[in-house]
């Protein structure tokens, strides 16, 4: 608790300072200057005892956002289509029973046609039950920062659909209590195949006309210029956007923090040397601030033209890092190999063999794991992996291996490349809130040159559109029996 | 030495008379010859048009009867012993110049540098 309390008393001591001496003086308006001011000001520094790490603040707002849960915008939606679609599938059977409900007297007899019509209406009622069920109740992949535009049209198309049918009905049937029930059977019928034309209406909208490639996105990772391209067709840019990170988990490598801090530290050198200070004051009339203007844009140049050798420093201090990850790679290989060559899987006629030599996959792993985690460690430690994998993730990885009859090189596979996010553990996803920032609506279609962001605690993914450009494709036959050939002759004749 | 499809050739020509040589059974004249009409002539380098398809000096034998006579390497044989050389094929082209029944042969052939000798002379008049 040193430092903290230090500095309040050193703020203290600031505020008793400056009021002695206004009491004092006589001089008017003129505060006096602090001359000690190196010795009492408050510095911050880059470690306190209560300092929190990028992890620990990430980990806490994760807490927060689990715990809250903005389920209630999901559930209502839940509510508002299982109604809509128990009002949609029930219609038709009301349709049918309530005749013989309220004038069973006057109906007249059903023949067989509209018997077969009975079955009819069954039928096509179950595959729209079935074909519902396929399309709309699936677990959703994702929640959307505002409504999906084409869920909310066909939802209003099937209510108002359904709304004018039961108006018809009440009016036409219901109130002049109408005794030909055949054709009654029929409306229903019809009902039913309007439904269905409109569930085959749903289909298209939502789920074929995206289908057919469009646009070519790119997505670029802010940190540190990971790039992929993907192809999608006419999408709004919040459902872009869903596919967009779908696709991040399995694309791109993970995110690794770690790699970032010899750039920034190279950054902060070229900080250190370029310090401008305006020395006419704050307010300063506009002619002392243009001269202080150009003459830091004049420093700036100047900065840029000399010579400094952060490059050759760079360029050594890469090479050294090859070398010195390809010595630990190299180490770690054999190291792997040979421990691999201690266990084998025991065959069928070794069964007789004592129970305490006989192990399961978790035993072997433990057995063999001390004499490659050294060279392991240290490999991890030069590539900065070392905090993606724990010793209890590489244990499971290794009697994964050895269930699976996996060679020492498939085990060493996912320490020698950085995989994709999906590879590490589940609390390696430590972002699943991500931020659309855009320009145009988010409802609104993907054009030409759209750009957004899609940010989240650590970085960010800036997409691009480009549209697909039009393909003219031309034919040219080519006679099979047009590929003849000769030979190049060039002989020389003595005579 | 250009060549214009339907126009006679015109070249300025340097008649040479070689002496074959007897060398046990056969008669040798002492240079090879390269080209012909069913040759291909890009890969020809002594000739300045490369479709020109006559047939030309590739080699002569160091003190061998063509050197003597005043071939050089690089010329184009228009006439043999009167029989013309600028549209044969390559095997009737040495048919003509290896006859067992002849020991000499009269060659018409024609170099770059006859032409620019020629023009020369001209110009000085």
């Amino acid at each position: 608790m040193a430092e903290p309390v230090q500095a309040e008393i050193s703020m203290e001591e600031l505020a008793l300072n400056s009021e002695p001496s206004e009491q004092h003086s006589s001089l008017p308006a003129q505060p006096r200057q602090d001359d000690n001011w190196g010795e009492t000001t408050t510095a911050v520094t880059g470690t306190s005892e209560h300092s929190l790490s990028q992890e620990d603040i990430v980990r806490i707002s994760k807490d927060l956002d689990d715990s809250v849960g903005l389920d209630c915008k999901r559930y209502l939606n839940v509510a508002l289509s299982v109604i809509l679609g128990l009002v949609v599938f029930l219609t038709p059977l009301a349709f049918l029973i309530l005749p013989h409900l309220l004038w069973p007297d006057r109906l007249r007899a059903c023949g067989t046609a509209c018997e077969g019509l009975y079955i009819s209406v069954a039928f096509k009622l179950l595959i729209l039950l079935l074909a519902v069920w396929a399309l709309f109740f699936r677990p959703p992949r994702a929640g959307l920062p505002r409504i999906f535009v084409f869920r909310a049209l066909l939802a209003t198309l099937v209510l108002l659909f359904v709304l004018s049918y039961w108006l018809f009905y009440g009016v036409r049937i219901l109130d002049s209590q109408d005794e030909d029930y055949q054709g009654i059977v029929q409306y229903a019928v019809s009902l039913v195949d309007a439904l269905l034309f409109i569930h085959y209406l749903a289909i298209v909208l939502l789920e074929l006309r995206q289908l057919q490639p469009f646009f070519s996105l790119c997505v670029t990772r802010s940190t540190d210029g990971a790039t992929q391209h993907y192809n999608l067709g006419q999408l709004s840019i919040q459902r872009a956007a869903v596919v967009i990170l779908e696709n991040y988990y399995k694309d791109f490598p993970v995110h690794n923090p770690a790699m970032l801090t010899a750039s920034k530290s190279r950054a902060a050198k070229h900080l250190a040397g370029l310090k401008v200070y305006n020395v006419d004051g704050p307010g300063g009339n506009n002619a002392a601030a243009g001269i202080a203007q150009s003459q830091s844009r004049a420093m700036i140049a100047a900065a840029a033209r000399r010579r400094d050798s952060s490059h050759n420093d760079l360029y050594y201090e890469e090479a050294e890092h090859e070398r010195r990850v390809r010595k630990r790679k190299a180490r770690l290989v054999v190291a792997v190999e040979e421990a691999f060559t201690h266990i084998r899987r025991m065959q069928e006629e070794e069964k007789k063999k004592a129970p305490g030599d006989v192990m399961d996959p978790r035993e072997a792993a433990q057995a063999i794991f001390p004499s490659m985690a050294r060279a392991l460690q240290k490999y991890l430690r030069t590539t900065r992996q070392q905090h993606l994998h724990s010793m209890e993730s590489i244990q499971q990885h290794l009697a994964f291996c050895i269930t699976n009859n996996m060679t020492p090189k498939a085990f060493l596979e996912s320490y020698l490349t950085t995989g994709p996010t999906l590879q590490y553990g589940k609390d390696r996803w430590l972002a699943r809130q991500w931020t659309l920032i855009s320009e145009a609506s988010v409802t609104s279609g993907l054009k030409d040159g759209t750009i957004f962001l899609l940010k989240c605690i650590d970085f960010s993914l800036v997409v691009t559109t480009k549209k697909i450009p039009y393909i003219k494709l031309d034919e040219e036959f080519i006679d099979p029996k047009s590929h003849k050939f000769v030979l190049r002759l060039q002989s020389e004749t003595s005579v | 030495m250009s060549f214009i499809p339907g126009h006679p050739v015109t070249a300025v020509v340097q008649r040479i008379e070689i002496h074959k040589l007897r060398d046990g059974d056969n008669l040798i004249l002492g240079f090879s010859i390269g080209g012909g009409i069913d040759q291909d002539p890009g890969q020809n380098p002594f000739s300045e048009d490369k479709t020109d398809k006559g047939i030309y000096v590739t080699r002569v034998s160091k003190g061998g009867p063509a050197e003597v006579a005043g071939l050089r390497m690089g010329d184009k044989i228009m006439q043999v012993n009167g029989w013309d050389m600028t549209m044969v094929t390559h095997d009737q082209a040495r048919k003509k110049l290896t006859k067992k029944n002849e020991d000499v042969v009269r060659l018409l052939v024609t170099r770059k540098s006859l032409e620019t000798v020629v023009r020369q002379s001209m110009m000085q008049h």
